[in-house]
């Protein structure tokens, strides 16, 4: 699972039938210090909450096909879960 | 399996019903010498790991289904251990 940034939606104007009710949105990829990282990808929303500005995670490939419901509809990206807060440890912490 | 470093943690409350009442680890992904690759994912704990544990980390979808006890989990990378010690060969 990564990280993204929703930044848009997606208003399809015809779909495949497997896919009519599935809310699309496009995401930005991000780093875990939560700046975009890597070419934005249009990811099935599975909480079926997330919208623009949301921090969210996602997966991708065949895991991306179970996170919605009903599950193994045909989509390679997908929201798993809305991120609250993302904390990386100081190095002080670490240590 | 890939090993990784604990760096952090993910709070989420509003996700898949599989992500209930378990902790999402963020890990960086550690090279040959143990240094970070540049590259994170996010885990999730079954094993109970903390702040800047090395990890044993299976990125693998249907690993990780059965690990979670649960075919439709849409997770991919689970912490299945706790590393003590890499010991890197001359070979």
């Amino acid at each position: 699972m990564l990280l993204g940034r929703v930044i848009g939606t997606v208003v399809p104007a015809a779909l495949v039938d497997e896919l009519s009710a599935t809310p699309l949105l496009w995401v930005q990829p991000l780093n875990k210090q939560c700046k975009p990282d890597g070419d934005p990808l249009v990811c099935a929303d599975g909480t079926r909450m997330a919208g623009p500005g949301q921090i969210i995670y996602w997966v991708a490939s065949r895991e991306a096909a179970l996170a919605l419901d009903p599950w193994f509809v045909p989509v390679d990206d997908a929201i798993v879960g809305l991120v609250d807060n993302v904390h990386n440890y100081t190095k002080e912490e670490l240590d | 399996m890939i090993l990784g470093r604990i760096t952090g943690n993910v709070v989420s409350t509003i996700h898949h019903p599989v992500v209930n009442g378990r902790k999402l680890l963020l890990a960086d992904r550690l090279d040959q010498n143990g240094k970070p690759t540049g590259a994170y994912i996010i885990a999730m704990d079954m094993i109970g790991a903390g702040k800047g544990e090395t990890v044993l980390i299976l990125d693998e979808g249907s690993g990780a289904r059965q690990i979670l006890d649960d075919a439709s989990a849409p997770v991919r990378s689970v912490v299945v251990g706790i590393v003590d010690e890499v010991e890197l060969g001359s070979g």
